[in-house]
């Protein structure tokens, strides 16, 4: 039973085990360009795993502690998560024990990835969107464990390597694009973000943009049925 | 020490912003209808969101104007969308932009 569901599952997981080998290298080197050790690369990626706060985490590992900022900035980079699980909500309805694990790794590309595939016939979709997610994850460790590794072993200028959420985002994005109809949600969260951060600064415009997109979304709705 | 905590503080709190939804409309009630509503719109609008976090820092009004950034998401969004491979992409662009900022500009 669970090994028809992982064989199902790992082949619709190579393109993220493409895109996460890639970033999590990314990741690694950045970690090691900072003088951490490989120990730390794994502790991170198995405990927080979220691709684009660990970039954000790395200035904050070195910088004194202060919980409550911390938390916040977890909060703002990681809010979009809070949408994902209510997409998933009625998908998790029956992972009965997995349930925890699969809200803890729901992931940008795990999220996609759950939203776009569907179980084969005879497989149990508790232990194929168990698998996909675990998968996943296992891609992230190996990725950060490398480029930790290899930033230690072989010293390069890693000046941009960064880039390479930025690129994730962007690809996400095309795919979504390429998903729907309705491209208003896509381009409303351009428009208001760039708003936002012309008119609130640096410091303060993701959290204003959320209102914001919150807000605008809800009117259309508002509209749509009246 | 504390270099563990703020690892941890990140760690809580993501799976906070993750575990949230499920704990507001847990499985045995029926979800609002306006909540599966933003459950189906946000995911894109969070994503546009984010691209524009990624170029924050960026400044547009002097030299070099965000090129690097601007030609390398442009390599991006055209190989995705010719070969829909994600090493291509990511890997392509990231190394393009390395080499446009550590190089080029």
């Amino acid at each position: 039973m669970r090994k028809k569901a992982f064989r199902a599952a790992f082949p619709l997981t190579l393109p993220v085990f493409m895109g996460y080998l890639f970033l999590g290298i990314a990741f690694g080197v950045l970690l090691a360009s900072e003088g951490f050790h490989v120990g730390w690369a794994i502790f991170m990626s198995v405990t927080i795993y979220a691709g684009a706060m660990q970039f954000v985490a790395i200035p904050l590992l070195t910088a004194p502690f202060h919980p409550l900022s911390t938390a916040f900035i977890t909060l703002t980079v990681n809010a979009r998560h809070l949408f994902y699980g209510l997409s998933m909500l009625e998908k998790f309805k029956e992972s009965g024990p997995l349930k925890p694990y699969m809200i803890f790794s729901l992931t940008d590309e795990t999220y996609s990835l759950l939203c776009s595939v569907k179980p084969p016939e005879g497989v149990d979709h508790r232990w194929f969107f168990f698998f996909i997610a675990l998968l996943n994850h296992s891609y992230w460790i190996l990725g950060g464990v490398i480029g930790c590794l290899a930033g230690h072993l072989i010293p390069f200028d890693s000046t941009g390597i960064d880039f390479a959420m930025t690129a994730l985002f962007l690809v996400i994005f095309v795919e979504q694009w390429e998903n729907s109809k309705n491209h208003f949600p896509a381009l409303l969260g351009l428009a208001v973000t760039i708003l936002c951060r012309l008119l609130f600064g640096v410091d303060w415009f993701i959290p204003v943009a959320m209102g914001c997109l919150l807000f605008s979304l809800g009117l259309l709705k508002r509209k749509e049925t009246h | 020490m504390y270099v563990v905590l703020t690892i941890l503080t990140i760690a809580a709190a993501t799976f906070l912003t993750r575990l949230l939804p499920f704990l507001l409309f847990p499985a045995n009630k029926k979800t609002p209808e306006f909540v599966l509503y933003l459950g189906r719109v946000l995911p894109y609008a969070i994503m546009g969101m984010l691209i524009i976090y990624c170029f924050k820092d960026v400044n547009f009004l002097s030299w070099p104007f965000g090129l690097p950034e601007l030609l390398a998401s442009l390599f991006v969004i055209l190989a995705h969308k010719w070969k829909h491979n994600l090493l291509l992409s990511i890997g392509g662009g990231t190394v393009l932009y390395m080499i446009l900022v550590q190089a080029v500009f």
